[in-house]
């Protein structure tokens, strides 16, 4: 079941959502097993910044009816420790590597589209529009302007594909992914978790340490699919669809939707081989299916 | 070596036996295919069916419990109901599986410098004293160890252990009190023989913290935290170090007392 994606030849359809496996830590528990079945055809790095963040205090999590609150706070060691102590390690998966990065302002975002641009251990670039820009106080990836001005200033800087995760929590999320198509990405990827919280049951605070969190698992599986559809209507390329996936057929509902590409996220939580897993269901329910 | 590396993914283990005791259910599973675990080290549970839809629609993620003890291709844990995923693995016995990935994380490294081991455990904590001591014992060294229960129907898990000096908050069985004033006692007489060994709710452990610190005695805290995935995947389990968050789950889940400026981790023991 291999796929061109933006003419990156994959063996299947199925990769994982940005900030959901860490191929580091996952060879710590697993040794080489992993990279003997390594679970996606692609892996997409947790968002690295310019500078190194701690993360947000804890709590970080908080389960849901069929699903999770995270507030994890893109924590990792910055461009320049990502790129000294981790890439080096990813370079050598039996996969191509797909880098999410994110900055607090255009420039940031540029700097870092730069810096991987040269590197030829990554294959694609995705762009994390989940954060406001410090200059306009806006989320970029809520506002379609904001989004196609951030797209105008990094596309020059690389011939790498360009990915733009989409936000769920935008009012109009198909106009966001054309502006991010006009500004030339060659694709996007959706959802990202939905804004939500929790408050501790014996003090009526809220839970969480950042206070408010993201929401993914199986919860949020069918607004992913309605977005992804909405937004397969709007533009013409490419689509990574993920929210909620836990198996072949709903890996095969987001296709059917418009998406090339299937992320898997909160199920690895639940199964570190979900992946090989959901690709396996998704080519025998594609095998058997008279289109 | 204080890691096994896991076998990749989840596999289902049928459930052999359930025992009662007072409180707690110990669990045991076949697991033929899984490597023997480190005193220490954890594993991600759950049920094989009908996980999920329990109070409040939960659970949805697997629960991390640390390996009570270990025989060939079988496993023992430890389970006290104490919210939706608990109550349903609770339920398990016979003809029901588990789910799990593991062992994950690391283990107790042995006591430094000649040191003799001294356990502390709180609730149900003592699960991962029960199978250091059992590695202790097969090797012949004496291995004390101090148990704390909140009454007598969770002291019942002290038969988990041997020899057990057992102190409850009630003063129904045992020392009335703590389990870290009978260990202030122990520490009083060889505090430069021992090394401490412990883990219970986060309040004990902040205790057995400040207490080896102040007097100098090495210890090893097996710790708490929410986990989703238990494999350095998720970055939610993370706990304060003297060098910055690291996830328990890859790091830990035993840390050397001295890496910590407090056991009290935020969210632990929910």
């Amino acid at each position: 079941m291999s796929v061109d994606f933006c003419g990156i030849e994959l063996a299947h359809p199925v990769i994982n959502g940005s900030g959901t496996f860490d191929a580091i830590a996952a060879h710590r528990a697993f040794g080489d097993e992993l990279l003997e079945r390594f679970p996606f055809a692609a892996l997409v790095s947790k968002t690295v910044t310019l500078e190194p963040r701690q993360g947000n205090p804890p709590p970080r999590l908080w389960e849901v009816p069929g699903g999770l609150i995270n507030s994890i706070g893109l924590p990792n060691k910055g461009l320049h420790g990502y790129l000294e102590h981790d890439l080096p390690f990813l370079a050598t998966l039996p996969v191509p590597l797909i880098v999410n990065v994110m900055g607090f302002s255009r420039d940031e975002v540029g700097e870092l589209v730069g810096a991987f641009a040269e590197r030829p251990e990554v294959s694609a670039l995705e762009l994390n529009v989940s954060c406001p820009n410090v200059e306009t106080g806006l989320v970029m990836g809520a506002d379609p302007g904001e989004t196609a001005r951030l797209v105008d200033r990094v596309r020059p800087l690389t011939d790498k594909p360009l990915i733009v995760k989409l936000t769920p929590n935008a009012t109009d999320v198909p106009a966001v992914a054309t502006a991010a198509e006009h500004a030339g990405a060659d694709a996007v990827s959706l959802i990202n978790t939905i804004k939500g919280m929790a408050l501790d049951p014996k003090t009526g605070t809220p839970w969480l340490g950042g206070v408010t969190g993201g929401v993914s698992g199986a919860a949020v599986r069918a607004i992913a699919l309605a977005q992804v559809h909405a937004v397969a209507q709007a533009v013409q390329i490419p689509i990574i669809g993920m929210g909620g996936v836990q198996g072949g057929r709903d890996a095969l509902d987001l296709m059917r939707a418009g998406a090339t590409l299937v992320a898997v996220g909160t199920e690895s939580f639940r199964d570190p081989a979900a992946g090989v897993r959901v690709a396996s269901e998704l080519a025998e329910l594609v095998a058997n299916t008279v289109v | 070596m204080t890691r096994t590396t896991a076998p990749f993914g989840r596999r289902a283990a049928p459930v052999t036996v359930r025992e009662e005791h007072g409180a707690y259910v110990v669990i045991r599973c076949e697991d033929r295919t899984g490597p023997a675990p480190r005193p220490g080290q954890f594993y991600m549970l759950a049920a094989a069916e009908r996980w999920g839809g329990g109070e409040g629609e939960r659970p949805f993620l697997p629960r991390a419990f640390s390996v009570l003890r270990a025989a060939v291709g079988e496993l023992h844990f430890l389970i006290e109901d104490v919210g939706p995923g608990t109550r349903r693995l609770c339920e398990l016995g016979p003809g029901d599986r588990l789910n799990l990935v593991g062992p994950l994380g690391n283990g107790f490294a042995p006591p430094r410098d000649g040191r003799a081991p001294l356990l502390a455990g709180g609730g149900v904590g003592i699960a991962p004293l029960a199978i250091w001591q059992d590695e202790f014992m097969a090797g012949g060294i004496e291995s004390p160890v101090l148990l704390g229960f909140r009454d007598e129907r969770h002291a019942h898990g002290a038969a988990l252990l041997t020899r057990p000096t057992v102190a409850t908050d009630d003063g129904s069985v045992g020392h009335h009190g703590l389990v870290t004033e009978l260990l202030e006692d122990e520490l009083d007489d060889r505090s430069d023989e021992v090394e401490v060994y412990a883990c219970g709710p986060p309040a004990m452990l902040e205790a057995v913290r400040e207490l080896c610190a102040e007097q100098d005695v090495p210890a090893q805290l097996a710790l708490e935290s929410g986990m989703a995935c238990g494999f350095g995947a998720c970055f939610g389990c993370v706990v304060p170090t003297t060098d910055g968050y690291i996830r328990l789950c890859v790091d830990g889940p035993v840390l050397d007392a001295a890496r910590l400026e407090t056991a009290l981790v935020a969210g632990a023991g929910h």
